[in-house]
């Protein structure tokens, strides 16, 4: 087969098997010399880990080297609050534009996929200018349910200073991830001795945002991309930084990430929106993790437009299997899917009990697509 | 076969999407208690078709209906695509010379001529080009609002002397694909969502019978097990095989062709292209001493240009499917329903 050459130049860039087995084999180096089994860190961005299910990295990490999900799938973390605000505005007739993604996350009386099925008018969209569009076209009024890290929060708020159309608003479950990195290292019983951040994030933030952090904490913190080739040199870098004690901020991601930032996007960000305290889902409450929009742009924000009813649902108990549920212990690092009750059996993607299980982001998700890291050897003696 | 997903109160999209819900959907409710024809194949194999034992032949049956939206799309439409999807499930029988076709159409009031002449002329255009003759077929109109635009139904008969099933694969064989994957799922998903991707995406629609002939040709016998990855991809056509046969796949990532296009758009929409529909490329499980031969044979062909050896057959891992990446292995799952697009 014949491919372009700019393909084989991008694989050979960041995809080298190679080059990602030398790394592989300096990561065994580098858990041998710290001695500690098992050395845990910790990534907090879906991004990471879909990359490492997606590669098999997990099947050349040393054993003695524990990589841990940590709450960065946006998703999983809107809380069910947040949900029911979409889900009731729905149902009020509301017209509701959203990521795919949201759709099947279940909140305390169902999803916005449900509220579709009964009949209540929800769009997906794959950007928020798709939903802008969408209120353009059809002149009514049209929420857009915001989620995401900082990343999608920089489009929400250059679409919102572009100036939408006066039929449309938005529902912003947006999330900051810095000082949940906080809340992680102050858990009782947390065994995370090093952070990976994430690259996409750091572009906008720039790296010097975790500098606080490691000053607080002692903690080493290293920006990483997210091809292969990016994770592994990550983590071959903060094992480097545990081993040798200094806990600093590594960029590993020079190629997008300045110390800086987008200055830019960190100005419309910080207009539109502003920090405030809020749950996140199944994790705890994290002070200033939350982005609500700013008191100028109340009229944008759908919460200020709409009497959102959401008592209404909460008439309904939740249902029995969701109490089980251990996401929330799952995304702060202290327990994995296999030691859930509910995985592959009552919790599968087709009918999710926990957002982890929805989002192509959710630890359960990708554990569930990719068969968390089973041993799979065998038929080597007859590979094409 | 593996536990039966619940099907749930009402049938939902997930059930027509080609993953698993749609086969605990057909499994428990058509094929249960279904007989075969002795010495043939029917419901209760699920295969691409039925073969009927006639003399020492086998008159080879199958039918599809199709609904697509849009109608027209880049590289296709409705009509190229409803014969297409007959002649090749003939195909993958082993039946490659068509003796007929039927073709039936249900419209919509209000449907506008014009798009249905352009239909007709693309049915009439694909049938010569796989020598499938139309014989017979059928018009209805429905009110409006109850359907959307327009449905078309085929059915084709052929014969054959040999009857390949999806179920012979056994440790050692080598598995090929003819060609590019993901190309007609990116395409319809580009052209119904308006996305602007870099890239010319294109579907692959096109009747394949003449490739898959040349194939069993070189082949003969060696040729052990075929199958065409439309609706859940090669992912969904390789669990099919393996669970049949009683065997595991590994595939190498790598040698997985596709096209600059398709691979932009599966790492833009986090959408994993062995997970999308294929409507003029076949899987096939070969013998490891033909496999050479067979792929020599494809690639002769102007639709097998991009053929390739992409995996082989294991005797561990009965029913799944691992995905070698070069770095490591994981599991390849089959998809759970409409694939939605990850939102960063």
């Amino acid at each position: 087969m014949s491919l372009a050459s700019e393909d084989e130049v991008r694989e050979l860039k960041f995809r080298d098997p190679e080059k990602g087995k030398a790394l592989a084999a300096r990561l065994e180096k580098l858990t041998e010399q710290i001695g500690r089994a098992p050395v845990a860190v910790m990534h907090v961005c879906g991004s990471h880990e879909q990359a490492i299910a997606r590669f098999g990295l997990r099947h050349i990490l040393p054993k003695a080297l524990e990589v841990i999900m940590g709450p960065g799938c946006p998703v999983c973390i809107t809380d069910v609050p947040e949900v029911d605000e979409g889900v009731a505005l729905a149902q009020q007739g509301v017209r509701i534009a959203t990521y795919g993604d949201m759709l099947k996350v279940p909140g305390s009386a169902g999803s916005l996929a449900d509220a579709r099925a009964a009949g209540a008018r929800v769009d997906v969209v794959y950007s928020i200018s798709q939903a802008v569009e969408l209120a353009r076209e059809l002149r009514e009024e049209v929420v857009f349910f915001a989620t995401g890290f900082e990343t999608t929060a920089v489009a929400t708020a250059a679409e919102i200073l572009r100036g939408p159309p006066s039929n449309f608003s938005v529902l912003s479950a947006h999330k900051y991830i810095p000082p949940v990195m906080e809340i992680v290292a102050e858990m009782p019983g947390t065994r995370v001795e090093g952070f990976l951040a994430a690259g996409h994030a750091a572009t906008i933030t720039g790296w010097a945002v975790f500098e606080p952090f490691v000053e607080r904490h002692r903690l080493p913190v290293v920006v990483a991309g997210f091809e292969p080739l990016d994770i592994l040199a990550g983590l071959v870098r903060l094992l480097e930084l545990i081993h040798a004690g200094t806990p600093q901020v590594d960029n590993m991601y020079p190629r997008c990430v300045t110390r800086e930032g987008n200055a830019a996007a960190q100005t419309q960000l910080w207009r539109v929106f502003r920090p405030l305290g809020g749950r996140w889902r199944g994790i705890a409450h994290v002070p200033n993790g939350n982005l609500r929009l700013r008191d100028e742009w109340a009229h944008l924000d759908a919460r200020q437009r709409f009497r959102i009813d959401v008592g209404r649902l909460w008439d309904f108990a939740p249902a029995a299997l969701v109490q089980r549920c251990i996401c929330g212990e799952i995304m702060a690092g202290l327990k994995s899917p296999a030691d859930c009750p509910l995985f592959g059996r009552e919790c599968q993607p087709e009918s999710p009990v926990g957002a982890c299980m929805v989002s192509s982001e959710g630890t359960c998700k990708i554990w569930h697509l990719y068969g968390g890291h089973p041993e799979l050897q065998g038929g080597d003696e007859v590979r094409p | 076969m593996r536990s039966l997903l619940p099907l749930g109160e009402r049938i939902t999209l997930k059930h027509g999407s080609g993953g698993r819900a749609m086969r605990a959907l057909i499994e428990q409710l058509f094929v249960d208690g279904a007989e075969s024809p002795a010495g043939g194949v029917g419901l209760a194999e699920m295969d691409d078709g039925a073969a009927i034992p006639v003399g020492d032949r086998f008159l080879v049956l199958t039918t599809d209906s199709h609904v697509i939206h849009p109608l027209f799309f880049p590289g296709g439409d409705i009509g190229r695509l409803a014969v297409a999807g007959t002649v090749n499930d003939l195909a993958m029988m082993g039946a490659t010379e068509v003796l007929a076709l039927t073709c039936s159409v249900i419209l919509e009031d209000g449907f506008p001529t014009d798009q249905l002449e352009a239909i007709q002329k693309s049915i009439r255009f694909t049938s010569r080009e796989a020598r499938a003759p139309i014989v017979t077929g059928d018009t209805k109109v429905m009110g409006k609002g109850e359907l959307d635009g327009l449905v078309l139904n085929t059915a084709g008969v052929a014969f054959t002397d040999r009857v390949v099933p999806d179920s012979g694969l056994r440790p050692g064989d080598r598995i090929l694909v003819t060609g590019t994957l993901a190309d007609h799922g990116f395409a319809v998903l580009a052209a119904r969502h308006k996305l602007e991707l870099q890239g010319e995406l294109r579907s692959d629609v096109a009747p394949i019978n003449t490739l898959v002939r040349d194939a069993l040709a070189a082949g003969g016998p060696e040729v052990v097990a075929m199958k065409d990855p439309t609706r859940g991809g090669l992912a969904s056509a390789l669990h099919e095989m393996a669970e049949k046969s009683g065997v595991g796949v590994v595939l190498e990532e790598r040698r997985i062709p596709l096209t600059g296009p398709v691979r932009a758009a599966a790492e833009l929409l986090g959408i994993d292209p062995l997970h999308v529909a294929n409507e003029g490329k076949a899987v096939l499980g070969v013998r490891p001493g033909a496999a050479e031969r067979v792929l020599a044979a494809l690639r002769a062909h102007p639709l097998g240009r991009d053929a390739a050896i992409v995996g082989a057959v294991i005797a561990e891992h009965v029913g799944r499917v691992i995905l070698d990446t070069g770095f490591g292995r994981r599991l390849l799952t089959e998809p759970e329903g409409e694939p939605l697009p990850r939102i960063c």
